[in-house]
């Protein structure tokens, strides 16, 4: 599974405060902690109160890939943003995200296209937050569509059944989890999954248990990527075993270091 | 129709083995093997950079359960290793001599470190390929006998083996202070194969200079079962497991001619056919399966099949088209 580190993100006080200073050691220490831990990719966000946004994130993929050559995915609302950091990325990067309405995926597709990145389609639009599977596979269905018309290879996109927390939308686990099954089955080449983890656990009092299950439990229904705090190494440690009981990993006595190698 | 390709994200190890003077050693060629990104020759799939390489097999002491029909190609030099190894050279076109210390073994002969030291110096000055330098498989003595080896050996980039998951850090360290590649072997099985990496590279010893011997059977002998082993690892190590992606290393000659198939005379079993073919076979068919397994070096014995199985690479090689 790709592990996406969601610790660069202007929202966290820290990285706001980092960001504000300019301060690059700081933004390059938690890049390098979040390799060092396991992350494949590292996930940048400005955050909503930065003042030039696009300065920011141009600022901020120069700092990290000065230390660390890990692909970047590029979190903003907004296309321009994400669109600076295209420009002078190393590696494929990936677009986080797209929603499902037309005006955002008439951007957003071809734009991943262009730069040869990765996309995340959140399934959810304009209307709000999907209430069931039916409505997830609706909305995905509309991105698969979107991507196919402009000649984006289905395999590059990454379909998010939108995490909600199990304290406000406890019936939504199962509608989430089976939405990752079912997904798979839109298209060949199938898109691939990716869940936005920690928002699973929000505002309560188990988050990192929390977050650890959920995010087993969807590894076992076939989750190709996550978007997680990599710092916290119960749940690296649990995501890596789970994989290792589905066989997609060779079992060794030191499987939890081989996964490091 | 299209035809379905499989594409791979991983790619195995190059290992280089030989030094010439321009690196430090004295070997007047090198040999790289590994580099694929695809299963074995498939050409339109991935890349496969280096054609797989026989090495032919010198022990330190005449063998003693040879049967006629592999003893006679070698005549006199094998009660000389030195001799033995120039024939292979000179008279058999090896590009890569595998020294095995046999004869240091408590139980076979019980040489010493120092005249193996000896030999392996003598051995470097008399043949100018690279060197693949086996200890006898008794720990032990392994651990002195390698260690002195590879002291000898420095700078020659030598590949020296065998570490095993129980016993590898005297050798390992040998191998990081003197400039070796190392040969990491398991009992056929995944699982030790990749614990065996993993430790091996724990003591600061680069994954890339590791070669993987995950032991095989020959034909009749398992082979099936080690086949289905080395093809595991390379997928996975295909699919982006970096503590199985080195090269593999077979021991064609020494399991095939294990075989009471291929060692048995025409007298003994008249119904088997001809002795002086069998054995060859035997060896040939052996070889040519570890090969579609992905193996990148193949340790043999008798000329006609190091012969065989080389026109056999050859031509599979031919597709390779760049």
């Amino acid at each position: 599974m790709l592990v996406i580190g969601e610790l660069i993100n202007g929202m966290y006080k820290a990285v706001g405060t980092a960001i504000e200073a300019r301060d690059k050691g700081a933004i390059q220490k938690i890049a390098r902690d979040e390799i060092a831990a396991g992350a494949n990719m590292l996930d940048v966000n400005t955050g909503p109160y930065a003042k030039d946004p696009k300065d920011v994130m141009k600022w901020l993929v120069e700092s990290i890939q000065e230390v660390c050559d890990a692909p970047l995915a590029l979190d903003s609302t907004k296309a321009d943003v994400i669109e600076e950091g295209l420009k002078i990325v190393k590696k494929k990067a990936m677009i986080n995200s797209t929603n499902a309405d037309n005006a955002k995926l008439d951007v957003l597709v071809p734009m991943a296209k262009k730069y040869n990145a990765s996309l995340i389609g959140l399934t959810m639009a304009k209307t709000g937050i999907p209430r069931d599977r039916h409505e997830r596979m609706e909305h995905a269905a509309n991105i698969v569509t979107k991507c196919q018309e402009v000649g984006f290879n289905t395999s590059d996109l990454y379909l998010d059944p939108i995490v909600l927390p199990v304290n406000v939308a406890q019936s939504q686990g199962i509608e989430i989890l089976e939405s990752i099954r079912e997904f798979k089955l839109l298209c060949d080449p199938s898109p691939k999954t990716v869940v936005g983890l920690s928002n699973a656990s929000q505002s309560t009092k188990q988050r990192p248990l929390i977050n650890r299950t959920y995010l087993i439990m969807a590894i076992a229904c076939g989750l190709s990527a996550a978007i997680m705090d990599p710092l916290d190494q119960d749940l690296m440690h649990a995501a890596v075993t789970a994989e290792l009981i589905l066989n997609k990993t060779i079992y060794c006595d030191s499987f939890l270091d081989a996964h490091k190698k | 129709m299209d035809v379905l390709k499989e594409t791979w994200a991983g790619k195995i190890n190059e290992v280089t083995i030989g030094a010439t003077e321009k690196d430090g050693g004295t070997r007047t060629s090198q040999i790289t093997v590994g580099g694929e990104t695809t299963l074995p020759f498939l050409f339109k799939e991935g890349a496969m950079p280096h054609a797989p390489v026989i090495a032919m097999e010198v022990l330190d002491i005449e063998p003693v359960d040879w049967p006629e029909t592999l003893k006679k190609p070698f005549g006199d030099a094998l009660r000389d290793p030195v001799k033995w190894a120039v024939k292979c050279v000179e008279e058999f076109k090896a590009r890569l001599i595998c020294v095995k210390l046999a004869g240091t073994h408590p139980d076979f002969g019980n040489k010493s470190a120092e005249d193996s030291a000896k030999l392996i110096k003598d051995i470097l000055k008399a043949v100018k390929t690279p060197l693949i330098i086996l200890g006898s498989g008794d720990e032990t003595k392994d651990n002195i006998v390698l260690a002195k080896a590879s002291e000898v050996s420095k700078g020659e980039r030598c590949l020296l083996g065998d570490a095993t998951e129980k016993n590898y850090k005297t050798l390992t360290a040998s191998c990081l202070a003197d400039g070796h590649n190392i040969i990491a072997e398991s009992p056929i099985d995944i699982n030790i194969a990749k614990q065996a990496n993993i430790l091996i590279s724990e003591m600061g010893f680069p994954m890339e200079r590791i070669v993987i011997n995950t032991t095989i059977g020959a034909l009749g002998y398992g082979m099936e079962y080690a086949y289905s082993i080395m093809e595991r690892a390379r997928i996975a190590a295909l699919l982006g497991d970096k503590t199985l992606s080195g090269p593999f290393v077979c021991f064609v000659g020494q399991e095939a001619w294990r075989a009471k198939e291929a060692k048995a005379t025409s007298t003994e079993h008249p119904e088997w056919g001809d002795e002086t073919s069998r054995g060859i076979i035997w060896e040939t068919d052996t070889a040519v399966s570890v090969l579609m397994a992905g193996a990148d070096i193949l340790i043999m014995r008798h000329p006609k099949a190091v012969e065989g199985v080389q026109v056999y690479i050859d031509d599979l090689m031919k597709n390779k088209g760049d």
